[in-house]
């Protein structure tokens, strides 16, 4: 499975640093190799071109890697590792904020993004997410009810969803909504009250802060407009796998 | 009268000897905008290149040079590993297989060195780095070439240019590495990369002459 994915690596000065951003990573994306590859072979603070060479070697073995760095010296190590690669294509270093850059970048990857779509979506995790006003366009829900109801008409899908698992749209159940609608060709938001996010990024989505008793939108538009909020509210009734 | 592999070797372990005579001076310029590290990491990555030539001399002077990259590469930690790993690296290409270095080949790998360490760190002139040091050195070794000087003079003119290079960084502000999150409070300190580049290019020149 992860052969076919594009795989992590996170380059820290910190060995403990680089492994727990590893672990927030991979928590949000099961099957994506994440390798951390921070600190000296002493344990000491530094960058160990070894290291990061052998990380990028096993990460970079299905649909390449993505490599994200913590410091200055670190990216330059970085830098060494991938061009010392036999196809130093197969590896992008992006300049991103170290963790969140890791979880957009590994739920990304999840989703099957290749190594361009998920170093474009570590970039796009620095600084707060874009969250539209579309206050008016569309009602915001009324009707509270576990599960939610689809509406299907045309072009469009639309869906309200009463999040009755308790994070609401946190980190995690944010991360499996975003993963269960990437690769579908439909454009798809969640809106609450006059905000709404695009529900292929975890960030935007956790930018609604919805919690839980919240009555959140799912409109969809495209072809497969329908399939998408269909499954968003699959995900809504098995309380996002809670 | 060129320098072969074993002069240059030679030359390297004057490098390592005069990096660890001043690891803890290097040490304090690094503490005072820095994280320290840098004394340690050169230190410890010259013992190990002066390791890896114990284990046998290479037969060019570009593979000794080589030899030296790669470990400094693998073995420094900080910034300094990639960058002057690099600069090695990079003369080590541009010396290929000659068996003998004469000045102009000495006064080319040095550039090369600088090409390499400023593809690599992104950094110029005025930014408080290793490049305010080595960048006059070139610029020094290139006239002492075309001046008519051996491989000798053309390191003793990097060097002086390298010390003068250094010391400009005094009152500059830091722009690049971990020095720059100081910003104007990198004032009034040499940077440490610029500082043991003087350093490793006297040493070079001395052990050459």
């Amino acid at each position: 499975m992860s052969g076919e994915l594009v795989g992590l690596v996170v380059v820290s000065h910190s060995g403990r640093l680089a492994e727990g951003v590893a672990e927030v990573a991979a928590q949000m994306a099961p099957d994506v190799t994440v390798k951390p590859a921070g600190g000296l072979p002493d344990g000491g603070v530094g960058t160990d071109f070894e290291a990061v060479l052998a990380a990028v070697t096993e990460a970079a073995t299905g649909a390449g890697a993505v490599v994200l760095y913590d410091l200055g010296s670190a990216q330059m190590t970085a830098e060494m590792a991938v061009e010392s690669l036999p196809e130093p294509d197969a590896a992008v270093i992006v300049d991103a904020p170290l963790v969140e850059g890791a979880i957009a970048a590994a739920v990304s990857a999840q989703g099957g993004g290749d190594r361009a779509a998920v170093a474009t979506a570590a970039r796009a995790a620095a600084g707060r997410p874009e969250v539209a006003d579309t206050a008016g366009a569309v009602e915001p829900g009324g009707e509270a009810e576990s599960g939610g109801e689809a509406e299907s008409g045309g072009a469009g899908a639309r869906a309200e969803i009463t999040l009755v698992n308790e994070v609401g749209l946190h980190a995690r159940p944010a991360a499996l909504l975003a993963r269960s609608v990437a690769d579908l060709d439909a454009d798809v938001r969640v809106s609450l009250g006059d905000t709404d996010a695009d529900a292929k990024s975890v960030f935007s989505l956790m930018s609604l802060t919805a919690r839980k008793g919240d009555t959140v939108v799912v409109t969809a538009t495209g072809a497969q407009a329908e399939d998408a909020v269909a499954r968003v509210t699959a995900l809504a009734e098995r309380n996002f796998d809670e | 009268m060129g320098c072969n592999a074993e002069r240059v070797a030679e030359v390297l372990r004057a490098g390592g000897a005069t990096v660890a005579e001043h690891k803890a001076e290097l040490i304090e310029l690094d503490r005072a905008i820095g994280d320290a590290d840098h004394g340690e990491n050169l230190d410890r990555g010259f013992a190990a290149v002066l390791t890896a030539l114990d284990g046998g001399l290479p037969e060019t002077p570009g593979a000794v040079l080589k030899v030296a990259a790669t470990t400094l590469i693998s073995k420094v930690g900080g910034a300094a590993g990639p960058l002057y790993g690099t600069a090695f690296l990079r003369a080590a290409t541009k010396l290929g297989d000659a068996s003998e270095l004469d000045a102009a080949a000495v006064a080319a790998g040095l550039r090369a060195a600088l090409d390499g360490v400023v593809a690599r760190g992104k950094a110029e002139v005025g930014d408080a780095t290793m490049v305010d040091a080595l960048a006059p050195a070139v610029d020094a070794a290139e006239r002492a070439q075309s001046d008519g000087g051996d491989p000798a003079a053309v390191l003793a003119a990097a060097a002086d240019a390298a010390k003068e290079g250094a010391d400009s960084t005094v009152p500059l502000t830091a722009r690049k590495g971990r020095a720059s999150y100081l910003g104007e409070r990198s004032v009034g300190h040499a940077d440490p990369g610029a500082t043991s580049t003087a350093l490793l290019l006297r040493a070079f020149a001395e052990s050459a002459r």
